[in-house]
């Protein structure tokens, strides 16, 4: 398998059925060999899923040579492409028995709250309330939805099969939901670093 | 679905995730045509290259994209390619 630079990449894949066979080979076992290592853990994806994860993820990459942006090498687009394939994959899979409904969250995924300096200390007592009663009053439905599904650590490739949307747009419904929340935590005059304040050392 | 079924450990999260929000933060797709650059470089050692802020910053906000991070970075570091 010689290597190929970006460009020879691009025009072979590019080419048309009968003369792209060799680039779409060696790029497809490269993927394979990629996922091996990105997701065959002993918990992980056996052969079998990893050959088709591969696949689905040649036909995405193929489907979108020109959204390549060329400021990396190609393969390590299309294995990043791949990794995405594979993880959401197996996402779903996980919670394919599980409802959206009464889950509990340990929040082990999302960031924790930075450590303050000594001696800050916020009023929780007051912002804690306040962001609940904005939660109810400034979100729609499907914006709480989102959040909660995020603040429980379910996958987005969950919601979009349960939605019937797509990542992009769960994605959205998450950040103007978060935009929504900080512009009237802002207003009611508490800044991002107040919020922070209010929820310091709460465990 | 009312707010009243979120925990103070989950209103903690999201106030977190609140203050990290901006308003050109990159979604996810958006990230996945950036990151291959940023992995390169971060895999090589050297410094990330110039623009991955906001490479970065999904990064402190999206545990999935983090996690899909981690394993493009473990690839990359394997040389399988």
């Amino acid at each position: 398998m010689t290597d190929r630079t970006n460009e020879e990449w691009l025009a072979e894949l590019s080419s048309g059925e009968s003369g792209r066979g060799a680039a779409v080979a060696d790029l497809r076992a490269i993927l394979v060999r990629g996922l091996h290592k990105a997701v065959g853990t002993a918990d992980g994806a056996g052969h079998d899923q990893i050959e088709d994860f591969a696949q689905d993820a040649l036909i995405k990459v193929l489907a979108g040579l020109g959204s390549f942006r060329g400021d990396s090498r190609f393969v390590t687009w299309a294995l990043a492409v791949a990794t995405r394939v594979a993880f959401s994959e197996l996402r779903k899979a996980r919670y394919k028995d599980v409802s959206l409904d009464g889950l509990t969250a340990d929040g082990r995924h999302l960031p924790e709250a930075a450590a303050l300096p000594e001696g800050e200390a916020g009023d929780r007592t007051a912002v804690l309330p306040l962001l609940r009663r904005l939660i109810d009053s400034d979100l729609t439905d499907k914006q709480r939805l989102v959040i909660r599904a995020e603040l429980d650590g379910v996958p987005q490739a969950v919601l979009v099969e349960r939605l019937g949307s797509n990542r992009n747009a769960i994605y959205k419904l998450s950040h103007d939901a978060r935009m929504r929340l900080k512009k009237s935590l802002e207003k009611a005059g508490v800044t991002g670093d107040g919020v922070r304040a209010a929820f310091a050392g709460a465990s | 679905m009312s707010s009243t079924r979120l925990t103070d450990g989950q209103l903690d999260n999201l106030s977190e995730l609140i203050r990290l929000t901006r308003p050109d933060e990159l979604t996810c797709e958006d990230w996945l045509g950036r990151v291959g650059a940023y992995a390169e470089s971060v895999a090589a050692g050297g410094v990330a290259a110039s623009g991955s802020e906001l490479v970065e910053h999904h990064l402190s906000l999206c545990w999935e994209c983090r996690e899909e991070f981690e394993a493009l970075l473990a690839v990359l570091r394997s040389r399988i390619s």
